[in-house]
Order: structure tokens, then sequence, then C-alpha cells
């Protein structure tokens, strides 16, 4: 056939470009798999009771990870408490008062940019405005810094959420005689809970592997502490403070650290991932 | 200040009083927890500035041409931090870009139908670690490994005194701007074929079926119809991985090397504007070394600023970041 | 079932912070779980940290010493967020008196040029000042540099390129190391000598320890560190030719012997370099490490806990700085320090040290 040199190199293209498809999912794949075993291999090693039960230590000496365990957790809970109270108002905001508005896409412009922006800018911000002030690093300056890298995150999965809500669901609760406030609150809120809790669940992973806010903003504690206002220690700080260093039990410490809070974040995301495909309940 | 005009749902006639109260003060506190949002992001842009302003009125437009970076001498240029920043996240995007797109397409036309949910889901599980896991990996495993088996190769290759020479000098342990971009592009890759894959999905089978039909092969099919259906989200979903690159900062911090110059290698150390403010911020002393940084971080937030407007324009509101 | 298990981990939290707030904060100066902050130099950050380990044992008193870098510590001593700062490179008292700061010394210890030379025992090379400069400076790029080879006779020197290893953060461990360049070498004048300079070559590591990690991982790089971290991570370090000419080796004994003819009572503030100092043994690149509070303290009990925390240092923490190399202050020097205390005053203007323990 006349067509078949250029048969040829159509098939042949063809082929090259599967090869390529093949091999770069296979790249992603390999990263994955390496970052991971990395993580297990190093981190494992140093993973015993201790870890769950000391503070971290000076180097040479025992200690473990409680008190940048207890910290970041303390951090990101507050974080999200205030982050979900504001994400979801302003999401509600944007969805049902304001979706076709010029202010509104003035807003979701802006959301999508505080999303995207530098976290450690946030953490500069903060210290201006809470740390240098209060003349103190504290555990409610690295919280605040942690929720406004949250609240982007909800509010623009709140929006998404209840924007698929059908309009009839509204007005029917509407023709039932509810305020508006109530429609929204008992009925598209619930129809919507499981993406909600699905936001807030990203929201939450993203924000406790966050290291840069946190640097200038809750600091690092060598002890353990309770105490908000004080200077918290917090895992990703610990971390970078521990692998950075040149002695061999800080950095065990700190591949420890880093498998913990690996795990955790794949956990929640999965968790979340799966929370979404739920059939809805009735 | 009422809003009802372009609010979804209006109230209907058998509201109380008290519901028609209670529905001013919940739509109120709605519209601030939203300005609230806008006036966290003025005040970080307000913060920014009034900051930076002492680096800007001292040097200037020199601020930006200047890559001399001497808390001794009180000079401070940008122009280090901002090639490196735009070195290191154009560089990533280019190697991540065709690996998105190949990750895509896999899972869109090519991956049986049993192993797509978990290799998506693996996909995605690589957006999800940390950036200080990142950090980390980078430079104790992926390090290591650049320099046995790309650098040293490099640099032992290259004939003395010859411009290959001078191209690939460089410190020999794998840190620099080119791993960075490597552990970059590994970090931006599952967002954009993540999103890549979504706007596959949206282009409607019957034009592919149509296309398959004639007898295009699954490459032609792709070249001549679902990308150009999505190019403009394409775009999009490529300036968004480029807005993550250009913030990104413990990925890099570790693995960059964090040498203030211009680079004049391909394997050079270099820094960007985030790794500089996270190395410097804490113990910046003078007044004018605080102030560049803050100048440093406005630069930052303009560039990121520009870059996203432009997503936003070709994409509108479909891609997530 | 999640919507109770978070609100769970809510309560729980606020609980605790609840806990936390009630607390003894730093603020109520009960000595019994009281928490300072300081932060800073990373030269001292070990003995800091050993000191605090032990006085948390002994008597309660808990002092979260963050290793930020010196210049940090100034910064954030000036800017009052933390109780004291920490540093190497000590502020002449025009500086001290214009933000009402007070300077102290508490131990003294050398900074050691470490390399990677693999088949090079620590000791084994020499080096002298200005040979060091021109490495830094990256005029010399080889190990077998002639340079190099002419005072190394018989040691194996590489045939490596050296990759410089210089500090990314403000430091004192810097402004020590940069000021003996300029004593010594007049080709460095257009470097210059300060916490945070222009380096003509070389990659950047944060902290004392990201120097250390940095040359570890490198083969045929050099850095500069605090010997307490060149010893804990076995390190090759290099002799240094002193001032009177002779290549000596970093020991305690030899920093206690550039610090020996130090007259520390004419010294404004403390102020003082120890220099390229004259003595046989002396060690070259030595230095002390200072504190830096406020004159007038904000919270008198704050201030009294840092002050009590130094004198348990001095009177019980030799034999930890003996353990990690550095060297204790002369008791008459320590007395000195005693005596300073006494011009720091609470918010009332009085004297809040009321004498040793």
């Amino acid at each position: 056939m006349i067509a078949a040199p250029r048969r040829f190199g159509r098939t042949l293209g063809n082929a090259v470009f599967l090869v390529f498809c093949w091999a770069a999912t296979g790249v992603a794949l390999i990263a994955l798999a390496a970052i991971l075993w990395s993580l297990l291999r190093q981190g494992i090693g140093g993973l015993d009771l201790k870890v769950f039960t000391m503070s971290t230590p000076a180097p040479g000496s025992e200690g473990g990870l409680l008190n940048a365990i207890l910290g970041s957790i303390m951090m990101c809970t507050l974080a999200m408490i205030g982050a979900v109270i504001m994400g979801v108002l302003a999401g509600t905001w944007l969805s049902e008062y304001a979706r076709n508005s010029r202010y509104g896409s003035v807003v979701r412009f802006l959301n999508d940019v505080l999303l995207s922006a530098p976290s450690i800018l946030v953490g500069l911000f903060v210290y201006e405005i809470i740390v240098a002030p209060t003349k103190g690093f504290s555990g409610y300056a690295g919280a605040v810094a942690l929720a406004l890298l949250a609240v982007p995150v909800i509010t623009r999965t709140t929006e998404d959420v209840l924007r698929l809500q059908p309009v009839a669901l509204r007005e029917a609760s509407v023709a039932l005689g509810a305020p508006v406030w109530r429609t929204i609150l008992a009925v598209i809120w619930k129809a919507a809970q499981g993406g909600m809790l699905t936001g807030a669940l990203l929201a939450f992973a993203r924000i406790s592997g966050e290291t840069a806010p946190l640097l200038f903003t809750s600091l690092n504690n060598q002890f353990l502490n309770l105490n908000m206002s004080q200077p918290m220690a917090n895992l990703p700080v610990v971390i970078f403070q521990f692998a950075l260093s040149a002695y061999d039990d800080w950095r065990r410490l700190a591949w420890t650290g880093a498998m913990l809070i690996a795990v955790s974040v794949l956990a929640v995301t999965i968790i979340a991932r799966l929370l979404a495909r739920e059939p809805r309940r009735s | 200040m009422s809003e009802a005009s372009s609010a979804i749902i209006e109230a209907g006639p058998a509201r109380t009083a008290r519901g028609a109260a209670l529905d001013r003060i919940f739509e109120a506190l709605c519209f601030s927890a939203a300005t609230l949002l806008l006036a966290a992001l003025g005040g970080i842009i307000v913060a920014l500035a009034i900051g930076g302003w002492p680096a800007f009125a001292k040097f200037g437009f020199h601020f930006f041409t200047t890559a001399t970076w001497d808390p001794v001498a009180e000079v401070y240029g940008a122009l280090g931090a901002i090639v490196g920043t735009l070195v290191s996240s154009t560089l990533a995007l280019l190697f991540a870009l065709p690996l998105a797109l190949g990750v895509a397409v896999f899972l869109v036309e090519l991956c049986p139908n049993v192993l797509r949910r978990p290799i998506g889901t693996a996909v995605e599980l690589l957006a999800g670690i940390p950036s200080i896991v990142y950090g980390m990996w980078g430079l104790f495993v992926f390090a290591p490994w650049f320099s046995k088996y790309i650098q040293m190769p490099a640099m032992m290759a290259a004939p003395v005194g010859s411009i290959w020479e001078t191209l690939t000098a460089g410190v020999p342990n794998g840190a620099g701007i080119l791993s960075a971009s490597a552990i970059l592009a590994i970090m931006i890759l599952p967002f954009m074929a993540a999103t890549l894959r979504e706007l596959l999905l949206t282009v409607p089978s019957q034009v592919r079926e149509s296309a398959y039909g004639l007898g295009s092969t699954t490459f032609e099919v792709m070249r001549k119809v679902s990308l150009p259906y999505v190019r403009t989200g394409a775009i999009g979903a490529v300036m968004l991985g480029l807005g993550r690159a250009l913030g990104e900062t413990m990925a890099v911090t570790f693995i960059i090397g964090n040498a203030h110059g211009l680079p004049t290698s391909i394997f050079a150390s270099g820094s960007t504007i985030a790794s500089t403010i996270a190395n410097e911020f804490a113990e910046a002393t003078g007044e004018m070394h605080t102030a560049s940084l803050i100048a440093l971080g406005l630069v930052l937030f303009v560039i990121t600023f520009a870059v996203l407007a432009l997503a936003r324009l070709l994409i509108g509101r479909q891609a997530h970041a | 079932m999640i919507r109770k298990l978070t609100l769970a981990l809510a309560a729980a939290t606020l609980m605790l912070t609840a806990c936390g707030q009630h607390s003894e904060g730093a603020k109520t100066g009960s000595q019994q779980g009281v928490q300072l902050s300081g932060a800073g130099s990373t030269f001292a950050g070990p003995i800091y940290a050993k000191w605090a380990e032990a006085q948390k044992a002994a008597t309660g008193l808990a002092l979260n010493y963050q290793a930020i870098g010196s210049g940090g510590g100034i910064k954030q001593i000036e800017a009052s967020t933390v109780a004291f700062g920490a540093t190497d490179k000590p502020l002449k008292s025009d500086d001290l008196d214009k933000n009402g700061l007070v300077q102290f010394p508490t131990v003294i210890g050398g900074v050691v040029p470490v390399a990677n030379l693999p088949g090079v025992a620590p000791g084994q090379i020499k080096l002298t000042g200005p040979l060091l400069a021109d490495i830094y400076l990256g005029k010399i790029k080889k190990w077998n540099d002639p340079a190099l080879a002419a005072i190394n006779a018989g040691a194996p020197l590489p045939n490596l390129p050296i990759t410089v290893v210089h500090r990314s953060d403000g430091s004192g461990t810097t402004f020590l190391f940069t000021s003996y360049l300029t004593a010594v070498a007049p080709q460095w004048a257009s470097v210059g000598a300060s916490d945070s300079v222009a380096w003509p070559a070389g990659q950047g590591g944060k902290g004392n320890d990201g120097v250390a990690a940095y040359v570890k991982q490198t083969p045929g790089s050099i850095g500069y560190v605090e010997y307490a971290y060149a010893k804990q991570n076995n390190m090759t370090y290099a002799l240094m030719q002193n001032a009177d000419g002779q290549f000596v080796s970093p020991t305690a004994a030899n920093f206690a012997a550039a610090a020996a003819n130090a007259d520390w009572s004419k010294a404004p503030g403390f102020y003082l370099l120890l220099l390229n100092q004259h003595g046989a043994t002396a060690w070259p690149i030595t230095g002390a490490t200072f504190i830096l509070m406020h004159k007038q303290q904000k919270d008198a009990a704050t201030g009294q806990a840092v002050l009590r925390f130094f004198d348990w240092a001095y009177a019980n923490g030799d034999a930890a700085a003996d353990a990690l190399a550095y060297v204790p202050l002369p008791d008459a020097l320590k007395q000195q320090v005693r005596t300073s205390w006494g011009q720091i005053t609470g918010p009332d203007e009085k004297p809040i040290y009321a004498g040793a323990h």
C-alpha cells in the first residue's frame, strides 16, 4: 500500500508514546515507593516506646518525641477549630449569598491566592502581628499561622460541595416555612456533611506537615510544654533541626518523626478519600 | 448592605419575624467570615509592603538587578534569589510536565480497569507527603544517588580546561539547583497529573470514539483530539503547578546549597527566595537585612500572584491546586 | 463515629490547653517547673543543652534553649521575645547601651577547621591562617596544591577538589573565624569580618551542626565548627599555626592557654576577643561565648531565674563543660561576672541578684 511507510511511522510513534506513558507512571510509582521505603527503613529503626514517652533530648542523651507530637497535635487541633468555623462560614457565604456577585468573585479569587500562597510568608505575617508585639514566641501564634493556611482549603471545599446540592432542596425547605439560616444549617449542611468533613480532613493533613510557618511563630521547645502562650515543640521544626544536625541519634529521631508525620498524613488522606466515596446515608 | 439579590434562595412567605432576624444575623456572620478572609490576605500584603519598604527605598530598582547579598557591607540584591526561584521552578516544570501528561494519559487510556483506582490513589498519595519529608529524602537519599550516578560521572567526563568543565563544576555532594528542581518536580507531579486527568476525562467520549473509529492511534487521538480540547485548562494546570513550586520552602532549603550568587554551572548551588527567608530571617539583626528579607517575600508574593491570576484567566474555577 | 472522635479530640485538646494555662508559667517565679526561653549561638548549644538537662533534673528549672545562631540570639533579645540571647559575637559597649543590654561570658571554646579527607587522620594535616583564607577565597582549589603540600610533607593529601562549606545563617562562629582571617591574612580584607558575610565560594550549612553534616557527607570538603561538634562527630580536624609560629592542636588546654593572658577587668561589657593570642600552645581561633540580658528586666522573677541558672552552671557545670572540651571560666572571672550582675534591676529599679548561691 502507498501508505505503508506512513503507517509504520504512525505505529512507531504510537508505540513510543505508549512506552513513555507506562514509563512515566513507573517513575511516579518508583518515587513513591522509594520515599516510603526510606521512611520505613530509617524510621522504624528508631521507633520504640521512648519516642512516645520522652521529650526531645540533648545530643548524646536519651529521649523521644513526646513534646513534639503533643505540641503538633495541640496546635493543629486549635488551628482546625478556628479554621473550620471561619472556613465553613465563608464557604457558605460564597455559595449561598454570593454566587453571582462581583464582591463574591473577588473573595473567591483571593481565597485561591491565599490557598497557594507560600506558607513562609504567612509565617512572616504572623511574626509581625503576633510574635513581635506580644514579645514572645507561642503556641497560639503557631496555631494562628496554621489556621490561616487551613481556612482557604476549607472555604473552597465547603463552597464546592454546597454548590453541588440541588437548589430544589433549599426551595423545598423554605416552602415548608423554615427561615434561610435554618435551611442552610439543618438541610444543606447536613446533606453536604460528608464533603465538608473530607475538606476538613484534607486541610488537617496539609497543615500537620507544614514547617515554614512554625519556624518564626512557635519556635520550638526542648521540654514538654502544654502552655500555649510559650514556645511549643512541634514535629516538623524538630525534624528540621535534628535532620540537619551531625549527631547520629538526632538524625535517627528525625527519620522516625518524618515517618510518623508521613504515615499520619497518608492515613488521614486515605480516610478522607474513602469517606468521599461512601454512599449517602439516607 | 443586602446581598439578597444574589442569594440563592429567598425566604418563603411562612417565615416568622424571629426567623427573619436570625436570617440577617446569620448572613452577617457568613459575610464577616468571608471579609475577614479578605482582610487577612490584605493584611499579609500590607505587612510585607511596610516591612520591605526600607529596602526598596534604599536600593530602588537596583534591588532587582544586583546579585550581591552582603550583610557586612549592607548591600542586598534580590537577583540571585529571584533567578534561583525562577530557574528551579521552571526546571521542575520541564521535568514534571511530560511525566504528568504521561501519567494522566496512562490513567485515562491505557490502564487496566482493575488497577485504575489503586494507581490513581498512589499518585495522589505522592501529593500528600509533607514537604519536610521530601527535603529529608532529597538530602539523604536522592543527593548521594545524584552525586554518584549523575554528577560525578559528568564532572569526570568533562575534559580539563574546556567549557564543559566550567559547566559541570560544582560541589560533588549532590546538592544544587538541579537536584532541588528534580525534587520539586516530584512534588508537583501529582497535582498536575490529577488535574490533567480530570481534564482529559471531560473530553466527550463520542469525539474520542469517532477518532478511534477512523483508525487513529492512541497517540494521534491524544495529540489531535484530546489535548487541543483541553488546551486552556492544561495550561492553567501548568500554571498552578508552577505556583506551587515557586513557594516551596522546606524541600528546597535542604538541598539547594544556600549560595547567594548567580548560578554558573548546571550543578551550581543557589538559593530561592523561600529558602533565603527560612535560613536568615530568625537571625537577621540589621534593619536593612530584615527589610530586604521581607522585600524578598513581597517579590515572591507578587510573582505567585501573577502566575495564579494567569491560571485563573485560563481555566476559570475548574482545576484544584 | 468520626464526628464523635473529632469532638473528643477537640475536647481533649481544650482541656490540655486549659491545664497548660493554669500550670506555672515562666512569669510566676516559683522555682518548681519554671520555664525560661533563651536563643542564640549554636557554638554554645551543646553545653547549654547539657546544663539545661542537668538543672531540670536537679532543681526543676526548665530552660528551653533554641540554637538559632548568634545573629538570632541578638535579634530576639533586642525584640524581647526571649529571656536571654546567646552570642559568640560580643556586642561593643555602645551597642549594649543603645539597647539597654548587659553582657557576660559563660565558657570559652575554640573554632576548628574540619575536613573530610579519606585516609587522613584527625590532626594529621596542618594549616596556617593565610592558607585558610586562600582556601575560603577560592584561590586554592585542590587539596594537593603545592602551597598545602609545602607545609604538609608526608601527609597523604588526596587529589580532590576543595569544597568550601560555610554558614548560611548569622553566626558568632563565623564572626570569630572571619575576624581571625582578617587579623592574619590581608587578602581577606575584601570580605571582612562579621556574623554574616558575602562568602566568595562554597556552600552554606545551617548552624554548626549543618556545617558538620555537610562536611561529613562531602569528600574533599572543609568547614569550620566549634570544637564540641568536631569531637562529638569524630571529624578530621587540622592543626593550626598560632601567633608564635607553632602548629597546635585544638584541645581544652590550648584554648585555656589562649585565654590565660586575657585581662577581663579592663573590658567594658566583657568585650574581649581571644584570637591569635601569643603563647607557645595557644590555639589561634579561641573565643568566649556570651549571654545578653536586658539591664532592666520587665519581670524580676524571670531575670532571677536566668541568673540562678548561670550561677548554678558556674558552680556545678564545669565537669560537663570539660567533657565537651569547652574551657570553664577561671574563678576570678566568674566572681567578676557575679559582681556585674548587680547592675541588673527589676521593673522597680532594684537589683534582682542577691549574691552567690
